[in-house]
């Protein structure tokens, strides 16, 4: 069975990539997750993997190439199972709402790239229109025929703007949208823009994700304080008694207990796409790593409440180095379902935490201070960290989302049980 | 190892556990933290390098004794074999 490896998608804010270097070539046997591609991207370059055993047919896309998600990069012979659905054929049913690239996309006989474009070009071969993936997608929503639309981009490219301007008159007023978001949807309209440019790409796949995010998404905030004196107590002890390799951060902490927090509660661990919400059966909390370049990523940690707290605070360094080297995976960029945003560093106190789509919640941590604390009716100094939660009002209200976010102090206050 | 040995060790690890720094550009006598917010992450990783290619393990209570090259040199200077 011949597949099609295609460039994914990784997550709401890059719909495109240049090829760096294949590390294979025809003939090559590869089996999945092998590392298979550089890609270079809004986000630095990436380790692209590949979901199949099999043998490298043909590439299809050379170094120095710039192509949208989605596009097929070579063709693979895979070994053996069940014929499933590969290549794209032109008018493929695209309404479907891709499966939640959980755990599931390891076991599908298919490229991961199939699984996670969300929307592209080459699934929709069946429309000629030149039209960016963001617009094609508003355009969804917005129950606008691109066929009848005049595009004002680049080759008569249809634009974010023109099918804003094509919408239904009574929904007019919120079009008024600042210029700047414009100009983010012409970028990512108009490849090789922002192509190797680190600093203003990723600023503006960050500018464009957080505009649809705010767009899009009826977020709701609530905070809490929670007193962790003991919990940085037990953390001292802790790292007092093992090995430096095996120290821990209060921030692992806090992502195992949103992880197990995932598991038991519902509607803050998933994918809202398409008009509807879907839980992932696992929860891959990402965690947001600043770059000192500027810019931000969030990675995964892959299936984090399975893991003990040793093994989670190994991958959780190794990924903020990598994230920092510029040598993340897509995986791990396509795969949070929650993130965690953590600014106790920079010597904040409170989060207000905005939702990356199509996730559904986020959770924010500030500093770590000293306050004055009321313990068993005497006034004392008390370590407190004020620990924050954004989620969508489509999935979750206020009520879920506070207990949610107890449920997650309330681990965070009992280490031993992480 | 003297001490300018060491210095050229110390940079090395810094920039391998925060390959986004241009060890050209560090300043010996400045915080790291205030040249290139050196978090509690990266302090954590330095540490572990530390400890991997020096012998040396410095406790959490000492990390301030690491906060920039030259307080990192006069730490462990007296440390390393």
């Amino acid at each position: 069975m011949t597949v099609e490896f295609r460039l994914p998608a990784l997550g709401a804010d890059m719909d495109a990539g240049t090829i760096v270097e294949w590390h294979v070539q025809p003939g090559s046997r590869v089996k999945r997750g092998d590392v298979v591609a550089v890609v270079e991207t809004d986000k630095g370059a990436i380790d692209v993997e590949i979901f199949e055993d099999g043998v490298v047919r043909e590439i299809l896309v050379q170094p120095g190439t710039r192509v949208p998600v989605g596009t097929a990069l070579a063709r693979i012979e895979a070994d053996g199972g069940p014929a499933g659905p590969t290549a794209a054929a032109p008018g493929q049913d695209v309404e479907t709402p891709p499966a939640v690239p959980a755990r599931e996309a390891a076991s599908e006989p298919r490229a991961v790239a199939a699984e996670r474009a969300v929307a592209t070009p080459a699934r929709e071969a069946g429309s000629r229109r030149k039209i960016s993936p963001a617009a094609r997608k508003r355009a969804r929503e917005l129950d606008v025929d691109v066929e009848s639309l005049q595009g004002t981009g680049p080759d008569g490219a249809i634009t974010l703007d023109d099918v804003e301007r094509a919408r239904p008159s009574a929904e007019q007023v919120e079009s008024v949208r600042p210029a700047e978001t414009a100009e983010t949807a012409e970028a990512v309209a108009v490849p090789a823009v922002t192509a190797g440019e680190p600093g203003g790409g990723m600023r503006t796949a960050i500018a464009a994700a957080m505009s649809r995010s705010k767009r899009e998404i009826p977020h709701y905030y609530l905070s809490t304080t929670a007193d962790v004196t003991d919990v940085v107590e037990w953390l001292r002890a802790h790292n007092a008694s093992v090995p430096v390799d095996e120290r821990l951060l209060l921030a692992a902490l806090l992502v195992k207990a949103i992880a197990l927090a995932c598991r038991d509660r519902k509607g803050f661990s998933g994918y809202f796409r398409d008009g509807r919400y879907e839980e992932s059966p696992a929860a891959h909390v990402g965690v947001a790593v600043a770059l000192r370049g500027g810019g931000l990523v969030a990675p995964a940690i892959m299936d984090t409440a399975d893991k003990p707290l040793a093994a989670l605070m190994q991958d959780f360094r190794a990924l903020v180095m990598r994230a920092r080297a510029g040598r993340l995976r897509a995986s791990e960029l396509a795969a949070p379902t929650i993130i965690l945003t953590s600014l106790g560093d920079a010597a904040v106190e409170t989060v207000f935490p905005i939702i990356q789509p199509p996730q559904v919640a986020i959770v924010g941590a500030g500093a770590v201070v000293e306050r004055a604390g009321v313990v068993q009716g005497q006034v004392e100094p008390r370590q407190v960290v004020t620990v924050s939660l954004g989620a969508d009002h489509r999935v979750t209200d206020g009520r879920l989302g506070g207990q949610f976010l107890a449920d997650v102090v309330a681990r965070l206050g009992k280490p031993d049980s992480l | 190892m003297n001490r300018e040995q060491l210095a050229a060790r110390v940079l090395e690890l810094v920039t391998e556990i925060a390959p986004d720094v241009d060890a050209a550009t560090v300043i010996p006598g400045t915080d790291f933290r205030d040249q290139f917010d050196f978090d509690s992450m990266d302090t954590l990783n330095f540490a572990i390098a530390l400890k991997r290619d020096l012998g040396v393990e410095v406790p959490e209570s000492e990390y301030s004794q690491l906060a920039s090259l030259d307080k990192c040199v006069s730490y462990l200077a007296p440390r390393v074999k």
